[in-house]
Order: C-alpha cells, then structure tokens, then sequence
C-alpha cells in the first residue's frame, strides 16, 4: 500500500510501487487533466508538481512522490495558478488543448520562482513542452501577461 | 478562375458514388438542416431535461432556461470549429454569445453530413466551408419561429419585433427572452424558406468572439478519449509487428499472463492485444509477451532504396495531371534551362493525444467513444467487421488532442483495432485501446515520401516559357473510399495539388506523377500534397528569380497577373514584412512564398538570422491570408500561427526514415518537433478584407513556410536546398 498526497488529499492506493505517477493519477485515483504524451519525459504533457517543483509524472515512480505533496492541475488555486488560467483564458492560447494542462503547470512552477522572466527565461522553462498545435506565441504572451498581473 | 475551386468541389460526394448505396445509409444532403425528421438524432431524453425543449432543426435547441444549444457535425481538434460554426448560428440568431453552448453531433450522416463530401466527416479546411449557409439558415429558422411566437403573444406585427442579443422586444414595451419564448415557437410551423442577413448586418461574424472550448480546456475538464472511464472497462495495448508487412505467427504470453491485472491476450489481424485492469499493467503484459513474427513479406528497404527506386522510377514519363501547350518543343528554345530534383522524407502527424479508441461490443450494438473524423466512414468499417449496420454504430465524437490528418484515417484503421479486441474478447464490456507514444510513431499512415524532378525554361528576358514538373510517390487515396472520386485518369489529386494547378503564367506547363506502391500506410498530413508541391514550386520559381536577377516579389507579381487573389496576400506580406526596403544586413536573409490550398490564399515571408557555428533561426513571420468572410479573425490569427510552427517544425527537424525496414524513429527524442525556442520571436498575421465566401484555415498556413525558409537562407547564404528537412547548419 502506497499514500499519495494528492491536491491535500491522502489516497492510499494497492499498486505496484514501480507505477508511474502519472497512471497512478489517471487509472488509480481518476484524475485525468494530467496527459499522457510520451512516456518518457520528452513532451511536458505530464507535468505535476511535487513539493512545488515541476516534475514529469510519467517516469517519476509512486513511490519516489510518497510522503510527498502532488498537485496536479485539478488542484491549483494560488493566486500565481489563478493569473496564468485567466491569461490563458483572455488570450485563447488553447488549440486542442491536450497540452495544456502540463503547459500551465510548468508556467505556474516558472513563475513562483521568477516573478518577471525574460523571453530568454521563458523560453527556456518552457522547452521541455511539446505543443504540436504551435500555440507557442500565445503561451508566451500569455505568461507575460500573467507576471504583469501579478506585479 | 478555375484552379481556386478545384479540391471542395472535387471531393463533393466522394461517398455517395463509391460507398453509398449499398451500404444502407442515406447520404442525403440536407441544405438547411430544417427537416421534421423523426430520426433527427441527438435529442437527449433522459428525465432531468425539460419538455418544453424549442429544437427547429438539427442544429439548434433553445431551452426555458435561455441557453441556446449549437449541435456541431464536425470533430473539434483544435482548428475552432466549435467557435466557428456557433458563431454562424448566433449570429443569424441574434442570440448573446454568452448563452450559446455547443455539443458534438452525434453519428448521422442524413442530418450531419459534411455538404462537400455527402458523407459525415471533417477535413479539407472545409467545416466553415461548407457549413456556412447551413448553419446561418438554421440560425435564420429559429429566430424567424421565436419571432413569430413573440407576434403572437403580443398580438403585433412579426416585422415589428426586434431582435437582439438573446432578447427579443416590442416598441411597445413588450420583452422577452429566448427561453421565456421557446416553448411557444415550439408551436410553430417551421417556415420553408428563411432570408439570412446582408453581410453588412453582421454583429457576431467578423469579430473576435471568446472559443467556447477555452474553458473547458484550461480547468481540465475537456474530456478526450484518453480521459474515458466507463464502469468495468478494460484498457488494452497492441504488440504490432517490427516490420510493415509482417505477420505473428504465434505468441508465448505465459509470462504475461501471470501479471495480476493481464485479463486476457488476443490475437488480432494487427498484431496482440493485451487487455488489462489499466494503462500500466497492460503494457506490462505487453513488454513480457515473446511473439514470432512471419516476415517473408515484410518490406525490408531502407529510405535511400525507396528514393533510389523513385529516381530510376522517373526516368520514365509518368501520368499525365496536366499538360498545357508545347513543353518539349519550348525547351528547344529555350535561352537557359534550370532543372532540380527534390527529395521528402515519410512524416507522421505526431498528435499530442497518441492514436485511441474506447468500443464497447453488446449484441445489436456498437458504442465508440473517441475523436471521430470520418463518422461516415468509421460507420461503415465497423460495419463491416462486425456484421452490423451502419446505424447499430453509435459514436461519441470527443474532443481530439491533435490530428492534422491523422484521425481522419481512410481506413479506420485504429479504429478497427479496438473493435476487433472487442469482437475477438465477445465480452459487453468496454475497452479502451491506447497507443503509446512509440506505437503511433510506428503505426505507419505517414505523408508519402516523395521524389520529385522539375525544369523550367527561360526565355532571354529571364522569364520561364516552359516548365516540366515529374512527381514520384505512394498514392494515399488508391484504394480507399475517397479513390474514385479523387485519382481520375490515374492521377490522385492529391498528389499533384499545388503542382498541376500552378497559379504561375507559363504557356508551356506538363506535371507528370507515378504513383508506386509499398507496404508503408501512408495518409494525409496537414494540407496534404501541398506539403511537397509548394516547397518544389515556390523555391524552384525564387531560383528562377535570381537567375533571372529579379526580385523574387516582382517575378512572381509578372507572373500572377491572372490570379488577384495569390497577388493580393503576396502584395499584403511583402508590404507588412517591409520587403522594399533596405536589405535586413549581414547574416540575415528574408524569403518569401506565396501559395493556395483549400481554396484559402496564403503568403508568408520569412526572415532569417545566420549564428557563427552556422546554424539559424527564424526571427519573424509575416503572414498574410485570404480566406473570404473572416468568420472570427482570431481563430483564424491562431490557425496561421499554428500551421506555420506545424509545417515549420516538419522543415527544421520532421523525417521519418526506415533502415532495413523498421521505422529508425520511436519517440519525441528522435523525432523532435518545434519547441518553443524554435518558434520565432515574431508572428504577424494580416488578413485580407473580403467579402467571398469563407473558406478554411486548419491547413493552409501549414505549406509555406518552408519555401519561405528556405529563400530566406538562399537569400542570406547564396545556397539553396532541395530536401527536407533542412540541415541543421548551412
């Protein structure tokens, strides 16, 4: 039996502690706004944050996030998490959509530690998520218009 | 002007003559969707719902509680259509876009067909397209009933209501909601014939209105395939074979087996499934089965084989797409003659959301739930394979993360594979198929690999007389439902798109094709033969350009003079990108391309910068477009962008390569796609005012940025490039 803390609540769960976190998610606990993409830490559609930091839940095993705080995008409510979905909301940034999630996550995590990030610093934090519908522009502006918000 | 109406018309009613009869579906076109139909579909009579529903036609519902319903026939994927065709409904409507809600029509090609096509589908940029007066009529149909409900009431004139933003009123003083009135225009009659409203009447078309998928979409709550969760459902993966071609010949699934969660393995026509409790047991029980495979028909040839086969291939004359004056005589002539060859790598779609399907199997019955492209057609598949009828097929079109193509797939294919679990399991319960991401890289159902040979002669001015354009590659209709309405005499329009409809003046024009065919699936991919075609014509006529020492915007406008619509979006991006100007300086390069696809104008220039270690980026973006009416600028803002990045990052880095006949590529590490980094700093679109008929945006942004690119590295190194992808460094 494995205890997950997910979005500030407990959820002990009988799976194999070797489960990817992100399954755990989706098939155990039934929270599906995480995404599957890749599998192996390429795409960022499976982001989540552990303890506050932006990590991959599709190679991160269940027992390496036990004991440990996940939020998942069900979950946020900060006033950073707030900003960065009305930006993306008033912006439109979403195409299919299937990205977003793990999108927002990493902006979110950019942001509670960068305040005011450069494009430089934005693109970089950003690199590690795959949006094939190329809605790259907008999630740019997007996160700039959320830092402003928050300024 | 008639190669700016080619593809629409061409794929209208595909079905009806290759698939329709007999297969037992009516694939009627119904113009305004305003029949009385007893089988209008999706009404959804479950107790909670109010009676006194006011539902005019297929596409409309207005409930008591004021909202307003939109019903939409096509796959939303990303390109808007939800926006877009709501908002056609609303605006003929009157309605406030606040209160109008949109709901996937359900499966039914007599009440939702695609009118371009006679069959239930989306693709071809066409869902705007075609829709455009069929949406405003059923708009213009239950506004014209509320109003007469409300004459009723008031006991006045209809002429004297007035109608606005979900309000309907009375200089009177008399007012009501839409809601308050639709249980009284239920009541009446469903007039025959509706006047839509003079363009310049329009309040809602031509602005931008918020996506009514954003939302859903930004909370997480946008419910995709992958996302299904029905009461004992089961989650299965598919071992496929390594090779194309290639068959199991048996498979030792005792050690899969013994997982706890691994229900069952099955064999099925592609390959094994394995089906379990979850996503992670499945591919457990899927990484411990030990399977033979027979591969004596296995395609074992690498890509440089296939391309060296496709150049001996083009040696010899191909099918004729189209041959105009004297080409071989011209080049006799000739003061210079330029010849190329150009060479396209397979490409997949690479979805977000990998290829999947949930099925659930009962007796008389077939239930889907997935991101449907093709209903019609999936219809009928399933059909087929399950000995039932078209009708016994219920889908559930979902949101779809992606699909650029590739959900449209011709032949159903992982559509088929779920339902064949299902059939070989004979269990009622649901299962969800799910692809990997290395499952989807490999699946096959790439854009062809194509060799092409082009040559063009110049009279002594410089300006070409003469052009011979040799297209080798797999046809992606041949055998398909689409095959005898698209490959006529031979030659598969989609093949030559872009190519035997060149918008260029030359007198002396022949495009020839083979078509050879190879056990890879090969499919469309975002704006289909456009992909190669327009690389080919739009870098080849710059090379001319600059042999001819000619701004490559001036020769291309002496050569347009017939096509106002190419010269128009050539004329708005040179203007915008500032291409008169001073040159952009030392190690930078500005190129610019100009094509049509799905009967939306598209030019972009593009602006380069040279680093030391010779690589480059793409800084900027100038993009201009005609699709006609601009239905809502900003999702067609977005589609532009969007397009571009997809058919940029296919020129950057997109190539799908067999050695020995595996696919070499498996995930994103090796297939890598545009990442933000990648995408330039600055992307404009400029849209020019029309007043035509719209037409689509999903794709036609795709094809010109590569041509683009690459003048634009020509025009800052001197060197061109005739294949993709483009090196890394030049």
């Amino acid at each position: 039996m494995i205890t997950l803390t997910i979005n500030g609540t407990a959820h002990p769960l009988d799976i194999d502690p070797a489960t990817p976190l992100l399954w755990a998610l989706r098939d155990t606990v039934g929270l599906t706004g995480t995404k599957f993409g890749c599998g192996i830490a390429q795409c960022g559609a499976c982001t989540v944050h552990l303890d506050g930091n932006a990590i991959r839940s599709c190679i991160t095993p269940v027992s390496a996030a036990q004991g440990k705080a996940i939020t998942t995008i069900e979950g946020v409510n900060t006033p950073v998490a707030q900003a960065v979905q009305i930006a993306w909301t008033q912006l439109d940034v979403v195409q299919c959509g299937y990205c977003q999630s793990g999108q927002m996550m990493s902006a979110i995590d950019l942001l509670n530690k960068n305040k005011q990030p450069s494009d430089d610093q934005i693109d970089t934090a950003m690199a590690g998520n795959i949006c094939r519908c190329n809605t790259y522009v907008r999630i740019r502006a997007a996160i700039k218009a959320a830092a402003r918000a928050l300024a | 002007m008639k190669t700016e109406t080619k593809f629409n018309i061409s794929r209208r009613h595909f079905l009806v003559s290759t698939l329709g009869a007999g297969a037992g579906l009516t694939l009627g076109v119904y113009l305004s969707g305003c029949s009385n139909d007893k089988d209008k579909a999706p009404l959804n009579t479950s107790s909670h719902q109010p009676q006194t529903l006011f539902e005019p036609n297929a596409f409309v519902r207005i409930r008591p509680d004021n909202s307003v319903t939109v019903v939409i026939k096509h796959l939303e994927m990303g390109q808007g259509t939800y926006t877009g065709l709501a908002t056609l409904v609303a605006e003929e409507l009157d309605a406030a876009w606040d209160q109008i809600k949109v709901e996937s029509a359900p499966a039914n090609a007599k009440l939702y067909s695609n009118l371009f096509w006679g069959a239930q589908g989306t693709g071809g940029s066409s869902a705007i397209a075609n829709s455009y007066m069929q949406m405003r009529q059923a708009g213009a149909t239950a506004r014209a009933m509320l109003v007469a409900a409300a004459a009723k009431r008031w006991n006045v004139k209809p002429a004297e209501v007035h109608v606005s933003a979900g309000k309907l009123s009375h200089a009177s003083g008399k007012s009501a909601s839409f809601g308050e009135l639709a249980e009284a225009a239920a009541k009446e009659p469903i007039p025959a014939e509706v006047p839509v409203k003079d363009p310049k009447d329009f309040h809602l078309i031509g602005q931008t209105l918020p996506r009514k998928d954003t939302p859903d979409k930004v909370h997480a709550k946008a419910i995709y395939t992958q996302d299904i969760k029905l009461p004992a459902m089961l989650t299965a993966l598919v071992l496929h074979p390594p090779r194309f071609g290639a068959r199991l010949q048996s498979v030792d699934d005792s050690e899969a087996k013994k997982i706890p969660g691994v229900q069952h393995v099955v064999m099925i026509p592609t390959g094994v499934a394995v089906v379990a409790t979850d996503f992670w047991t499945a591919k457990r029980g899927r990484d411990a089965l030990k399977p033979q495979w027979d591969e004596s028909q296995a395609l074992r040839k690498s890509s440089e084989q296939i391309r060296e086969d496709y150049r001996q291939l083009a040696e010899k004359p191909g099918t004729v797409a189209v041959n105009n004056g004297d080409t071989t005589a011209t080049f006799k002539h000739a003061a210079k003659t330029i010849s190329a060859e150009y060479d396209f790598p397979f490409l997949a779609h690479a979805t977000m959301e990998p290829m999947n399907c949930v099925v659930q199997l009962q007796p008389n019955q077939c239930e889907l739930w997935y991101g449907a492209q093709i209903q019609t057609m999936d219809q009928m598949a399933l059909a087929k394979l399950l000995n039932l009828t078209p009708e016994q097929i219920k889908i559930n079109t979902l949101y779809a993360g992606g699909s650029f193509g590739r959900r449209a797939n011709p032949q159903s294919d992982y559509v088929l594979e779920a339902a064949n679990i299902a059939k070989a399991l004979n269990l009622n319960t649901p299962i969800k198929l799910l692809w990997t991401r290395e499952d989807d890289m490999r699946a096959g159902f790439y854009r062809p690999l194509y060799y092409h040979q082009i040559k063009a002669g110049l009279d002594k001015t410089g300006m070409p007389v003469a052009w011979q354009h040799r297209i080798v590659g797999q046809s992606i209709l041949a055998g398909t439902g689409f095959e005898s309405a698209m490959v006529k005499n031979g030659v598969d329009a989609t093949s030559v798109e872009g190519a035997s409809n060149l918008p260029y003046h030359i007198a002396n024009l022949h495009v020839d094709l083979h078509s050879p065919t190879l056990p890879v699936p090969v499919q469309w991919w975002r704006s289909v033969g456009s992909t190669h075609n327009a690389y080919v014509v739009e870098t080849f006529i710059d090379q001319l350009a600059s042999t001819a020492k000619q701004d490559p915007v001036a020769y291309r406008r002496a050569l347009l003079k017939d096509h106002p619509r190419h010269l128009a979006v050539l004329n708005l991006a040179a203007e915008k990108a500032g291409w008169d100007n001073k040159p952009l300086g030392k190690d930078r390069g500005r190129g610019i391309a100009v094509h049509e696809s799905f009967n939306t104008f598209v030019a972009q220039v593009a602006e380069v910068t040279l680093h030391a270690d010779k690589t480059f980026s793409v800084d900027r973006v100038v993009i201009a477009v005609d699709c006609g009416v601009a239905v809502n600028p900003d999702v067609i803002r977005a589609q532009m962008e969007g397009g571009m990045g997809y058919g940029l990052s296919a020129a950057l880095s997109g190539k799908i390569s067999l050695r020995d006949g595996q696919v070499e590529q498996s995930n994103f590490h090796d297939y890598p796609v545009l990442r933000m980094p990648q995408m330039p700093t600055s992307v404009e679109v400029y849209i020019v005012p029309s007043a035509e008929p719209p037409t689509g945006v999903g794709e036609p942004g795709t094809p010109v940025i590569a041509p683009a690119l690459a003048n634009a590295i020509a025009n800052a190194t001197g060197k061109r490039y005739y294949a993709l992808p483009l090196p890394t460094a030049v």
